[in-house]
């Protein structure tokens, strides 16, 4: 199914799928963005929050009546105040506990303490340094391979009977045939492999403003959520606060990258600020507030093993997991995964047999876990089995791209259910990867590459091939905290044809206000510039759980389709109606329903919103006006795939890596508008070279953090990256009405392995296989002198 | 308390004037005293490039600028790029191209390559990345932001053209 020519509007936009420029770009190339540190209400005051110098150690005292006495100071909210309002602990979105503001301990470096309300940020901040607290420190627990130490300091010791930094242990797949599959292997390859720590960074920070009106008992909370809805139900389920008289705002969001979908300590204390004050109350973080405490990615030391014969067939995968979840377990997926979608690490190839382990750990840092465009850690999966394969290829002399062919599935095998029960939707591997390899001109490459290396020069090649799989989820898997993961849509046709729609999705930049516009014209034929997306309004939109693991269109866009489906066919009857005669005899053209036989004995959408809220007398049972709601629960997820040729020149005197070219094969499934797919691809290719090359978060032996600042934490600016070279080939799903997958995160996830692999690749003549993510200059460089370094830690062990 | 300064630029072609604290950051300045809130703050380490504003001509990065030292300046932020005959053609450039998705440091990164046009009106591409290297984008991958850049050179007024 690929896209055919649709007919355009009077104002040149496709009626339906196709390239069209962005409504949402109007307001934004003007600044005239509404985002949350933009909006200022009447008597509002501004927030600060005191974190903690230490990763770990006990609070002797807190005074902050230095704080109180500054003049512009309205009110100074500790634990303590907290803990008679019951809030001082709030739960996290993994059945765990996080402390709103500490009490008995802090458990990370940049752990919220006291909360400042002052009449202006500069004041708030000022305030700050009025307050004295007093810290026995305690020895802190940095290394999460150190965590579970017998005599390892107790981080979580406020739990009862805890008496140790253990979180979970959970596996998937069968470790006994597994096993079995190895004992008939000619060849068993193990590497481990750390995905460090990094931080999605959008360059907007988390925020809010708390609006609580004394006399009416309602809150509005402006907050830069991605999940608007599911924040209003656990607001009114941890604070108590009738959720009918919770309205959650999300205005324009400067990106979210999964930063943005917790429920940080920040909103919970502006919320009591103001009720405390009777006043709103706006809290921004700054730069380094946000990436040294709110949700940071990955963190994952994984031990690998791959089982194949002797001419490349693979035949079983295993890994053994620990998990760096911080201080707090809050990582934020599907209730039953605890460690999200990993078990998906069997990837894109045909084995029988696949064991994973994982053990969640405490360590003395900032929490969160799943975030950073990782599709709940496919990310993380992804590079495991990516990375390893090639160390495979190393060991068995066969070419990368050869035995990853030799591997992938076939198109015959779908759906195809893998080793651990995930059931793939459709693909077209082969034919992916061919394709990459035909853009980049892999054989002309491999052929360059050799005559360098008799120069000395490094020159790499690296492939990954990914499966992805989002659009959580159906109802019967997935839930968060209790609420399943289904979305509903409201789609209104005024009288005059226009329309409105009012998602539960919530845009941090992805262009819903365009795409859902167009899937609405694409079902109904109205021009998409007579359409009106409305999201991030709790009061207005209903209820869902919100944009994050590429689910917008997977699950809203679904129930965006479904629902003008509904407003199609009781168009239908009103046509009938209208036309005299049946319904049976109607045939629907784009926008326009017509009696069959007699093209011009018809009704257009529009006539017929007009005829629907007209005195037409209507069939009895049917009501009038042109509306209709849908919640869309989806039967499967969706599986976007892909592959991605990296090429790399490493420098031998710096170890400096460029990235020369970039080719990225996707698959996402028709796109609804290629302009916006290809924009979200280019996004992530970039994420992927920056976590491969520069992004990183490490501590030092006190469990200070290091990546505090974008001085630290290294982000690609427009001369580390190329520009990509992109192809596509398109399997729809067939489970989705319009079979589109998603795409927002397949870049991110796809892209760090293939990378990685075009630099062990150049390194090759240095007889290397493998060095942990980030590629610095430094890690090349040691590399290149036999020594990797541990990327997570500034300190040796 | 804080000492006080009076500040008084031409912002976008008007005249103002307000009193704030002197070490209030000329970001902040913009944003609360005039109400231009077009002009994000980022990263306060001169790093994102959200906050850039163009200061008698010239890039700066308002959120390490006092506004005292503002003073007495020519300030052009992203609401003073669109003049009477429309849209100016980065802005025009960043819709056709697709340019920005979060929009966040959309201002910025228009206020720094309409700076980099002023003084390099057909720039290369190498020329593009580097002059934007003081911007960051989470969201676009910059490939088509250089293509904004390169669709602004391509439809400057006859004027500014070399």
């Amino acid at each position: 199914m690929t896209i055919t020519e649709v007919p355009t509007s009077a104002a040149g936009n496709p009626i339906g799928f196709g390239r069209m420029k962005r409504k949402e770009d109007v307001r934004f190339v003007r600044g005239k963005g509404r985002y949350i540190d933009d909006i200022n209400l009447p008597n509002m005051l501004h927030a600060a929050i005191l974190r903690s110098p230490h990763a770990h150690a006990r609070i002797i005292s807190i005074d902050t009546s230095r704080a109180e006495a500054h003049p512009k100071v309205h009110a100074v909210i500790t634990g303590a105040v907290l803990e008679t309002l019951g809030l001082a602990w709030m739960p996290t979105m993994s059945y765990d506990t996080q402390a709103v503001l500490a009490t008995d301990k802090v458990r990370f470096h940049g752990q919220e303490v006291a909360f400042v309300i002052a009449d202006d940020r500069y004041s708030a901040r000022d305030a700050l340094e009025l307050i004295d607290v007093e810290y026995e420190v305690l020895e802190p627990v940095i290394d999460a391979q150190r965590a579970l130490d017998a005599g390892a300091p107790v981080i979580r010791d406020e739990k009862e009977g805890k008496t140790d930094n253990h979180i979970f242990d959970w596996e998937a797949g069968d470790a006994a045939a597994t096993d079995a599959a190895f004992a008939s292997a000619d060849v068993i390859v193990k590497q481990a492999m750390l995905y460090p720590r990094s931080h999605p960074a959008p360059m907007e920070t988390c925020g809010t403003v708390a609006d609580m009106n004394p006399l009416s008992g309602k809150l509005t909370l402006y907050s830069n959520t991605q999940a608007p809805h599911a924040h209003r139900t656990v607001y009114a389920m941890v604070a108590g606060l009738p959720e009918h008289l919770i309205q959650v705002i999300a205005p324009d969001i400067g990106g979210g990258f999964g930063n943005k979908v917790p429920i940080y300590p920040g909103y919970v204390c502006s919320i009591v600020g103001s009720i405390v004050t009777k006043r709103p109350v706006k809290w921004i973080e700054d730069r380094s507030e946000n990436l040294m405490s709110t949700g940071f990615a990955r963190d994952y030391h994984m031990k690998g093993e791959i089982a194949a014969t002797k001419d490349g067939k693979i035949l079983g995968l295993k890994v053994d997991v620990l998990a760096d979840h911080g201080a707090f377990n809050a990582t934020a997926q599907p209730t039953n995964y605890p460690a999200g979608f990993f078990h998906i690490f069997t990837g894109s190839y045909d084995y029988g047999a696949a064991h994973c382990k994982v053990t969640g750990v405490y360590t003395n840092k900032a929490p969160g876990g799943v975030a950073y465009a990782c599709s709940f850690r496919i990310t993380e999966a992804v590079y495991l089995v990516e990375r390893i394969i090639d160390c495979l290829a190393d060991e068995l002399g066969i070419d990368p791209a050869e035995l990853r062919m030799k591997n992938l599935l076939r198109p015959e095998q779908f759906p195809y259910t893998t080793p651990t029960g995930w059931e793939y939707d459709s693909g077209d591997y082969p034919r992916a990867l061919r394709l990459a390899m035909e853009i980049a001109g892999y054989d002309e490459l491999r052929a360059e590459q050799a005559e360098k290396r008799t120069r000395g020069e490094l020159m790499g090649i690296g492939i990954s091939f990914f499966t992805e799989g989002v659009g959580a989820g159906p109802r019967k898997h997935m839930d968060i905290l209790g609420l399943g993961m289904a979305d509903g849509c409201d789609l209104r046709i005024h009288p005059t044809g226009k329309a409105q729609i009012r998602l539960s999705v919530q845009s941090q930049g992805q262009g819903h206000e365009t795409t859902f516009a167009q899937i609405v014209s694409h079902e109904l034929g109205i021009p998409p510039e007579d359409i009106q997306v409305i999201n991030g309004d709790t009061d207005n939109t209903p209820f869902g759980l919100g944009t994050y693991g590429s689910r917008s269109t997977p699950v809203s866009g679904a129930a965006a389709s479904v629902v003008a489906q509904k407003v199609r066919e009781k168009a239908k009857i009103i046509a009938a109606t209208a036309l005299e005669c049946s319904v049976d005899d109607l045939v629907w053209e784009l926008g326009r329903w017509f009696v069959k036989g007699d093209p011009d004995q018809g009704k257009t959408i529009q006539e017929l919103a007009l005829l629907a809220h007209s005195s037409l007398e209507l069939p009895d049972g049917v009501e009038g006006h042109l509306d209709a709601q849908a919640v869309y629960n989806p039967p499967n997820l969706t599986y976007p795939f892909g592959a991605y040729i990296c090429v790399v020149d490493v420098d031998p005197g710096t170890g400096h890596v460029k990235v020369r070219r970039f080719i990225a094969v996707d698959d996402c499934g028709p796109r609804i508008n290629p302009t916006i797919v290809e924009g979200q691809i280019h996004g992530g290719l970039v994420d992927g070279i920056g976590m491969a090359l520069m992004e990183v978060i490490a501590f030092d032996k006190e469990g200070n953090c290091l990546g505090g600042s974008y001085m630290d934490y290294l982000l690609p600016t427009p001369v580390e990256v190329p520009t990509f070279e992109l192809g596509e080939t398109v399997t729809p799903s067939p489970h989705h009405p319009l079979g589109v997958k998603g795409v927002g995160e397949s870049a991110t996830v796809g892209s760090p392995p293939a990378v990685v692999n075009a630099v062990i690749d150049a390194l090759k003549p240095y007889g290397i296989r493998h060095a942990d993510m980030p590629l610095t200059p430094a890690q090349v460089w040691m590399t290149m002198q036999g020594k990797t370094l541990r990327t997570d830690l500034a300190f040796e062990d | 308390m804080a000492a006080t300064v009076n500040v008084s630029v031409t912002i976008n072609g008007a005249e103002r004037s307000a009193s704030c604290e002197a070490r209030k950051l000329l970001v902040h300045f913009i944003r609360e005293d005039l109400g231009l809130t077009g002009t994000h703050w980022g990263c306060d380490t001169s790093n994102c490039g959200v906050c850039v504003v163009s200061m008698d001509g010239v890039p700066v990065k308002s959120c390490t600028v006092l506004a005292g030292m503002a003073d007495g300046s020519s300030i052009t932020t992203i609401e003073g790029l669109e003049t009477a005959d429309g849209l100016d053609p980065i802005q025009q450039g960043f819709i056709e191209c697709h340019g920005l998705q979060c929009g966040f440091c959309t201002p910025g990164m228009m206020i720094a390559a309409k700076s980099l046009l002023d003084h390099n009106p057909n720039p290369t591409e190498a020329e593009i990345r580097d002059g934007l290297s003081g911007q960051l984008c989470r969201c676009t991958g910059y490939d088509n932001i250089i293509k904004a850049v390169q669709w602004a050179a391509a439809h400057q007024p006859e004027s500014v053209q070399s």
